[in-house]
């Protein structure tokens, strides 16, 4: 085809998303890096070599542990969820006796994804009021002698954040793994069915197995999501009380427009970006559109 | 036998139990939320587990007036114009690197499908700096921008595997009379590939409706800010009059939830062509 020879006509047609990644997404991301290498605040143009050292900071901050341990224990708690709940809630749907309510269940909890993230949070953020709260008057009324503040509990807070984040996304999670099990030949089933399997069976034998490449790709890709977990916790508390919910892009969000460190800020940036670039490296190396994108 | 029948209804009910329960648990905020925004402050902050005295619908006005109004049609431009600009680009492109012939083709394509491995959290400082240096800070251009390029790689994935499954019959024989590039691609290509435009629309349109972070950093007026900051700004300025807040949060969701209701099944097709999380 002479056509689709013409390079003018292709330039134009690549030109803006080409240009547009090259200009907002790759030359920030080199400004990332070499941001990290150097200090300076937002306003003014002076900016100071200091080699690794905003990295040293953050490595040998007396935070960074419980950075780590947040984000890490949002990957995990949200992969239980996600990507185990999120199957077994679907298989049980799937099932005969719950096929007429699978419409129902299925649309009710899947709305909560629908909503803003920042709606979520306020919402919820309204139910954990320690005082006036949905949930404290209701604990209070059964006889519960000082509930926890929740979202003010040092100890409590991340996990009400990781609560609340599971309340909105299993659902959408459980309609993903729903397509994904009508996509299994139904034959396996009735087969299976013949030979005596019973709910239990079918599941760990036929749509487990069926279903482990893409739930491995989904498990990948919620751990990336929470290492760049940001809205959620900055709504809800902000990084505390204290720093106790603080995770990496919160604290790199505090450094930049609450301590003005944009050195800081940008080293957090990257350790963001290489955690990110790994996972993703394995999960395209592990699903199969990475595989179709070699071409 | 008959133990296991006993036994396998007994697991029956608790699933559903199960169900029905997590439905609850669903339903139950929601439906607070509706009640919660119709009730005056005093017995909002009383008794919250009780049915609404007051049907204070006044609240709702209250809450467009304080600025939900604004942010509500800040938001509708900004997800309007970079939904529209998103899908309209990333169809170009997935089309250039679908069909046409040409050295490093693969490297382009690899370039654009490298912006996936950044994610915007990563950008949020340099952006920032560099939208002050271009002026668009503090503008719905800029933030417009930031929502196409982020959404660009993931796009022109999606419609590039469609119109590689296209047939070519009708494109080379279009292309045989003499029809232009252009020609065909706007009136052959674009039509056929409606489905797949519509998944594409849906994600951007639910990235960009409810995206928090660069809307907070990229703009700074009242004016100019978007429901999902706004809202948060109006929960710092209501301090004591929660219904206004949770008037202001119905409003907001009611327009997907709606929205969703109305369009579920396209939705769910979108979401099954997609098939990526978030």
């Amino acid at each position: 085809m002479k056509a689709y020879k013409n390079k003018k006509i292709m330039i134009l047609f690549l030109a803006p998303v080409v240009l547009g990644l090259l200009v907002f997404v790759y030359y920030p991301l080199l400004q990332t890096v070499i941001g990290s290498l150097y200090e300076w605040v937002s306003y003014t143009p002076d900016q100071k070599w200091v080699g690794l050292k905003n990295y040293g900071a953050i490595f040998t901050g007396s935070g960074f542990g419980r950075i780590l341990f947040n984000n890490i224990i949002y990957a995990a708690l949200s992969v239980v969820c996600q990507v185990g709940l999120a199957m077994v809630l679907a298989a049980c749907l799937e099932e005969l006796f719950m096929r007429k309510f699978q419409g129902f269940f299925r649309t009710v909890l899947f709305l909560p994804s629908l909503i803003s993230m920042s709606v979520i949070a306020l919402l919820w953020k309204c139910i954990f009021n320690p005082n006036t709260g949905l949930l404290n008057t209701f604990l209070m009324n059964i006889g519960v002698q000082n509930p926890p503040t929740w979202l003010g509990d040092a100890n409590l807070a991340i996990f009400c954040c990781i609560f609340i984040s599971q309340w909105q996304y299993v659902g959408y999670c459980m309609l993903l793994d729903l397509i994904g099990i009508q996509k299994i030949p139904q034959e396996l089933y009735e087969a299976a069915l013949i030979d005596g399997a019973g709910s239990v069976k079918k599941f760990f034998y036929i749509t487990l197995p069926m279903g482990k490449e893409s739930m491995l790709v989904t498990a990948i890709i919620t751990v990336i999501g929470s290492f760049k977990i940001f809205t959620e916790i900055q709504i809800l508390t902000g990084g505390g009380p204290g720093r106790a919910s603080e995770v990496l892009a919160t604290a790199m969000y505090r450094s930049a427009f609450v301590n003005d460190e944009m050195g800081v800020a940008s080293a957090y940036a990257v350790i963001i970006f290489v955690i990110t670039l790994v996972l993703s490296l394995v999960q395209m190396k592990l699903s199969k559109t990475g595989g179709e994108a070699d071409v | 036998m008959r133990y296991q029948k006993w036994y396998g209804s007994m697991g029956r009910i608790a699933v559903f139990l199960v169900f029905v329960l997590l439905a609850v648990l669903v339903i139950l905020p929601l439906v607070w939320m509706l009640l919660s925004s119709v009730k005056d402050n005093t017995s909002f902050l009383t008794e919250p587990w009780s049915w609404p005295k007051t049907f204070r619908i006044g609240n709702y006005w209250y809450a467009l007036k304080y600025g939900v109004g604004r942010y509500f049609l800040n938001s509708l431009l900004v997800t309007v114009v970079s939904v529209f600009l998103t899908v309209v680009f990333s169809a170009l492109a997935a089309y250039a690197v679908s069909r046409f012939q040409f050295k490093g083709r693969n490297l382009v394509f690899l370039f654009i499908l490298g912006g996936m491995m950044i994610s915007p959290e990563v950008n949020l400082v340099s952006l920032f700096k560099l939208m002050q240096n271009l002026k668009l800070y503090n503008t719905h251009l800029g933030l417009i921008i930031t929502y196409c390029v982020f959404q660009f790689s993931f796009t022109v994935l999606l419609f590039r595997s469609y119109m590689l499954s296209l047939p070519r019959a009708v494109e080379e024989s279009a292309l045989l009379d003499g029809c232009s590039v252009l020609k065909l691609f706007i009136h052959i290509i674009i039509p056929m590939c409606k489905p797949i435009l519509a998944s594409g629309a849906l994600f951007a349109t639910m990235h960009a409706w409810n995206e928090y972070m660069f809307a907070t950093v990229l703009i700074e007026s009242d004016s100019l800010k978007t429901i999902p900051v706004g809202l948060v700004t109006l929960q710092a300025a209501l301090r004591t009059d929660y219904p206004v807040l949770i008037s202001g949060l119905v409003i907001s969701a009611s327009v997907v939830v709606i929205a969703f209701l109305v369009f579920q099944k396209q939705f769910i097709r979108g979401l099954s062509q997609g098939s990526i999380k978030g």
